[in-house]
């Protein structure tokens, strides 16, 4: 059992939860993630670390209630436990692996859309505490969904843009980033982009065309996660690979991002009936 | 009751047509009077074949002894000296490739049902709360298991009796490996049967944790060094599951045969309020001929849909235990044999519609004695069906070997071990699936036994 020590709602359908999870809290990395059931006939959901505290042996985890699993996980609060937390799980992300003198040479920026934001935060604040202050591309809706803007402006050099206009700049990541590179002078040879499959998709044609190599985080359907059910297999530069141990960051010109999404369709009437259930309860 | 010594007393099993359809279990099992009767065709060899035959050497004849003059507690007493999981060895053993393969009484008539008595004495002792004894005095040494499938329970299980304070973990949220996650309902009860031999290895000191993933929330080396364990077992199963690399397995609708079973088994999606999906299919192909594929099959048919078996060799070359497929082909499911897959065919949205196969003819035997299949040419077809579930074994997961420096590996990336168990890293030992790719439970428990002695001698040093 795994203690929720803090719960939080960043905007109407996400939380942030704060857990009791020292094996994890004692090795993850940025760019991991932890499957996380929150009650013994649960279903085990993959989320990517947000941050962690290896002193106090915590970790925090942001979910989006888009699912059954997620809305019934997300009636918990402070002081209830989950039933289970596991990880870290896949391979940190290359940029806390990396020589960090080569890493330094680099202009990062990164790319977050949605409740990628959490997982991109975990990064950047790892970066700013090796020394390194990152751009950052936040990208939502509207400005009332907006996640995590305090915490990335303290670790880096953020740009919010809302597809309404209503916050920051106006348009999608895909708009910021073409601004920042053609018209405002940015120049970036590294980009981390986490969101929306079909944010990535584009996202990532844009990078290919202005050079930036860029890497996707990816969030394929799960069960087991370490490996042993391939359920989240990919094709990646013509090969299978399973995100849940070779990733689950790629490397996104050689992601077939169209298949990904695809695949996370494979249970759409199933996610339905279940998300109705939790409703209706 | 009335015995004919030439023949095996038959076992109840559930009807063929009423089976397929529940996740009950398909074997009733021998009552008292049955297995009793069953002891009476023994032997009692003097040189016993069927205890050469069994991994783990259970003192078949004695127990059977036992079993004959009705002394069950006392025969449950002699099987739990070798075994720790007897009601599921009863239960998933190959015995006619091991201990009734080598009965003598099979010579002339039907070898001895050892398997069948194996079970009954088992659910005897724990419908009558019999339990193993946990040892007396502790030796205070500390040994770390990795995995709680049936290699690392029986490891567990053996030191705990000679002693040590064990501590298993196990990366998913419940315990007992494979047999949680692989072997389905209908073969192996999970809460009746597994739950309840994880909860007598329990009852002998041993700790579970759940939960945590060695290689990645803690290594081997911190085992060792910080945690304060004098010795580690990786008893870490098969691995990732196997795909052909044929087109069209990416398609929505295709499953490994671990995946889809995990579902159904572990996560319970067989049952109608489970929070986990699992694919309402209406025509499967199942691909493989080993047990796991029999598994698969025999799942999918359980969960409503036709069922066709697709193997590239004939029926003789059939991985899978005889009496499996004889319960697949009894419940309908259907054996394509000499068939290969070359391509899997989808709709414009990217499901399944069919696989497309090439038949096959036997050549000449190859490395492993089996005849090696050949395709005829020009003989494709397409087979019409929604799912396809690859059932084509495994290899090795690296995140242990991958985090433990000087931990040696061989060309198929299994773990180097030798007979006792031992690895090139001192006082870290390996068996079960980790070392010999994917195998069987008692070939696993066999090597968790034999690296439980060899751990004890090293620390007895």
């Amino acid at each position: 059992m795994f203690k929720i020590l803090e719960k939080e709602w960043l905007n109407v359908n996400t939380f942030k939860m704060i857990l009791d999870a020292p094996m994890v809290a004692h090795s993850c990395l940025p760019g991991q993630f932890v499957i996380v059931r929150d009650t013994e006939d649960g279903e085990r959901i993959p989320l990517t670390i947000c941050d962690y505290d290896r002193e106090n042996k915590t970790i925090t985890i942001v979910v989006q209630t888009i699912g059954g699993g997620t809305l019934q996980m997300s009636k918990k609060e402070a002081g209830e436990y989950l039933a289970d937390v596991v990880g870290p799980l896949g391979r940190p992300t290359d940029l806390v692996t990396d020589d960090i003198e080569e890493v330094k040479k680099k202009k990062i920026v990164f790319v977050a859309g949605g409740l990628g934001t959490a997982p991109v935060y975990c990064q950047v604040k790892w970066l700013h505490e090796h020394g390194i202050t990152a751009d950052v591309i936040v990208g939502a809706k509207t400005k009332d969904i907006v996640i995590l803007e305090e915490e990335m402006k303290a670790v880096g050099n953020l740009y919010i843009t809302t597809d309404d206009g209503s916050y920051g700049r106006t348009g999608m990541v895909t708009t910021c980033l073409e601004d920042l590179v053609t018209k405002e002078g940015k120049e970036y040879d590294h980009c981390v982009c986490i969101g929306p499959m079909i944010m990535m998709k584009f996202l990532s044609q844009l990078t290919a065309k202005l050079g930036i190599h860029t890497i996707v985080s990816m969030n394929p359907i799960m069960v087991d996660g370490t490996g042993m059910c391939g359920a989240c297999r990919i094709t990646v530069g013509g090969e299978t690979k399973f995100a849940c141990v070779d990733g689950p960051e790629f490397d996104a010109t050689e992601v077939d991002f169209n298949e990904a999404m695809r695949r996370l369709g494979m249970y759409k009437p199933a996610e339905a009936e279940a998300l109705k259930a939790v409703k209706e309860a | 009751m009335e015995v004919d010594m030439m023949k095996k007393v038959p076992v109840r099993e559930q009807a063929p047509a009423a089976r397929a359809k529940n996740f009950e279990e398909v074997c009733e099992g021998y009552n008292k009077e049955e297995a009793m009767a069953e002891a009476t065709r023994c032997l009692n060899c003097k040189n016993p074949m069927c205890v050469q035959g069994c991994p783990v050497s259970i003192n078949i004849p004695g127990f059977v002894q036992e079993l004959k003059e009705g002394k069950i507690e006392e025969a449950y007493k002699v099987i739990s000296l070798s075994s720790a999981l007897p009601a599921v060895c009863g239960r998933v053993c190959p015995q006619e490739k091991q201990c009734e393969g080598k009965c003598v009484r099979g010579i002339k008539g039907e070898s001895l049902s050892i398997g069948k008595m194996e079970r009954f004495v088992a659910d005897w002792a724990r419908e009558n709360g019999i339990k193993p004894e946990p040892a007396a005095v502790k030796n205070g040494k500390k040994v770390a298991v990795i995995g709680s499938g049936p290699s690392g329970l029986t490891c567990a299980g053996d030191l705990a009796k000679a002693g040590y304070d064990v501590t298993i973990f196990e990366a998913l949220h419940k315990a007992g490996g494979v047999l949680v996650y692989g072997i389905p309902e209908f073969r192996l009860p999970k809460e009746k049967v597994v739950q309840k031999e994880i909860e007598n290895i329990k009852g002998l000191g041993v700790k579970i944790e759940t939960d945590v993933i060695i290689g990645k929330s803690v290594t081997i080396d911190e085992l060792l060094n910080e945690q304060g364990f004098d010795a580690v077992y990786i008893g870490s199963g098969a691995g990732l599951p196997k795909f052909m690399g044929i087109p069209g397995e990416n398609l929505n609708g295709v499953f490994s045969a671990n995946e889809y079973l995990t579902r159904s088994n572990l996560m319970k999606a067989y049952e109608s309020d489970s929070k986990t999906p699992i694919m309402k299919s209406k025509k499967v192909a199942v691909v493989g001929g080993g047990n796991v594929a029999m598994d698969a099959a025999r799942t999918a048919l359980r969960l409503g849909a036709e069922v066709h078996v697709v193997y590239r060799r004939g029926e003789s070359e059939l991985p899978a235990r005889a009496e499996e497929v004889h319960h697949a082909k009894e419940e309908g499911i259907q054996f394509d044999l000499l068939r290969n897959p070359v391509e899997i065919i989808g709709d414009e949205n990217g499901w399944v519609t069919g696989i497309k196969c090439i038949k096959m003819e036997l050549g000449e035997p190859d490395a492993s004695g089996r005849r090696k299949p050949v395709e005829v040419q020009g003989s494709e077809f397409v087979i019409d069906v929604d799912t396809v579930i690859m059932a084509l074994g495994t290899s090795p997961n690296p995140l242990i070997s991958s985090t433990t420096k000087g931990l040696d590996i061989n060309a198929r990336k299994c773990i180097v071990a030798d007979d006792c168990g031992k690895t090139s890293r001192d006082a870290v030992y390996a068996g079960g699936d980790a070392v010999t790719g994917a195998a069987t439970v008692i070939l696993a428990m066999g090597a968790g036994k034999t690296a439980a002695k060899a751990i004890d001698e090293f620390l007895s040093k």
